[in-house]
């Protein structure tokens, strides 16, 4: 576990400086993912510390989230003012996001491009 | 309450263990609760924790700061948690690969509708000026989003807030719009769920299955990547500035 740890923690820390140095859009750990994803390539898969590491890490991905979550309650006041406009532009952008996304996807499935096996 | 118990009261809530404690025991509360419910979407682990949590720090007066002290170490593996969606990615590119298409085109059109669709709304119900800008990057993971509003005159922590409201919408409001969709490919559900609603709609994700959980992690990353290219350069011209 040890090292699988320090594995993610050494590509999180490329994607930190990378990102900085460079002045990239992306945040570090997003590009920490990508590298060791290409790591993975090259290597020809992850061992199976790192994938039992990992799978224990994503199997509670919520929890992660929980802190900073709770900092809603510092924005309460600022989230209620507005809150008409916050909450439907919300639901309705969430929604038709994933509608979107989902039949978008679902029409380039279905037709291949000409020339193309289906 | 009697000086002792107070006393002890006055260490507890200056020492980080009182936020780490209160944190993963909130946590997992909400997780037996949604585990009973059937893994029912509505009962929410994120939603229902962070209830909680914000119930009992308002009830025993302890400011955010005091509880981040000690809830930061669970925050700050989000980090190395980012970094290990590479493995389920790895495990399914033959599939990413073989939906190279759909993944193109799904991302464009979920990206742009995020933006355009948060704005236009939150405008048409009379959000001010700042306010639509800080709901343009809503639907991307937080580090970015804020980044974004920033970086185009929106209210950064404003945007934080609005950000985890959208994920915990999109964890709880997706199964029943591909229910109604009858869309049943884990992978299309999982990316649509990543564009969407970022890390919080991932991890709904990989709890119901692990190729949505895949392409979630993966529509997270390249969402984040393309909204912060994208809203610099539409912002103005949507919100009418």
């Amino acid at each position: 576990m040890i090292s699988a740890l320090s594995a993610l923690l050494v590509f999180q820390l490329i994607g930190e400086v990378l990102a900085r140095s460079l002045d990239l859009p992306v945040p570090g750990p997003v590009l920490g993912m990508l590298l060791l994803f290409l790591a993975l390539m090259l290597r020809g898969g992850p061992g199976a510390e790192l994938r039992t590491t990992s799978q224990n890490l994503l199997q509670h991905l919520s929890l992660l989230f929980v802190p900073a979550g709770t900092g809603i309650m510092v924005h309460l006041h600022r989230v209620a003012d507005e809150w008409l406009p916050l909450l439907l532009s919300l639901l309705v952008s969430t929604l038709a996001t994933l509608v979107v996304t989902a039949l978008t996807m679902k029409l380039c499935q279905r037709s291949p491009a000409p020339g193309e096996p289906s | 309450m009697t000086p002792r118990i107070s006393e002890i009261w006055v260490y507890l809530s200056a020492s980080p263990l009182l936020g780490l404690t209160v944190t993963l025991l909130a946590y997992q509360g909400a997780f037996w609760l949604y585990q009973r419910s059937g893994s029912n979407p509505l009962a929410n682990p994120v939603l229902i924790a962070v209830t909680a949590l914000v119930a009992f720090l308002t009830l025993t007066k302890t400011s955010y700061e005091t509880y981040f002290s000690g809830a930061q170490f669970v925050h700050f593996l989000l980090g190395p948690a980012t970094v290990a969606l590479a493995i389920p990615l790895y495990t399914q590119f033959r599939r990413v690969r073989a939906m190279l298409l759909p993944v193109v085109f799904g991302l464009l059109a979920g990206s742009l509708t995020a933006v355009i669709s948060a704005v236009l709304v939150g405008r048409f119900f009379g959000a001010s000026q700042s306010t639509q800008l800080s709901l343009a990057p809503k639907s991307v993971t937080t580090p970015i989003a804020m980044g974004i509003a920033e970086r185009i005159g929106g209210i950064p922590s404003l945007t934080a807030v609005l950000v985890i409201i959208t994920g915990i919408i999109g964890a709880v409001g997706a199964r029943y719009v591909f229910d109604a969709m009858k869309l049943r490919d884990p992978a299309i559900r999982g990316f649509a769920i990543g564009v969407a609603s970022h890390g919080i709609g991932t991890a709904r994700a990989f709890q119901v299955n692990e190729q949505s959980g895949a392409f979630a992690a993966l529509a997270m990353g390249l969402n984040g990547a393309l909204t912060a290219l994208l809203v610099p350069i539409i912002a103005d011209w949507l919100t009418g500035g």
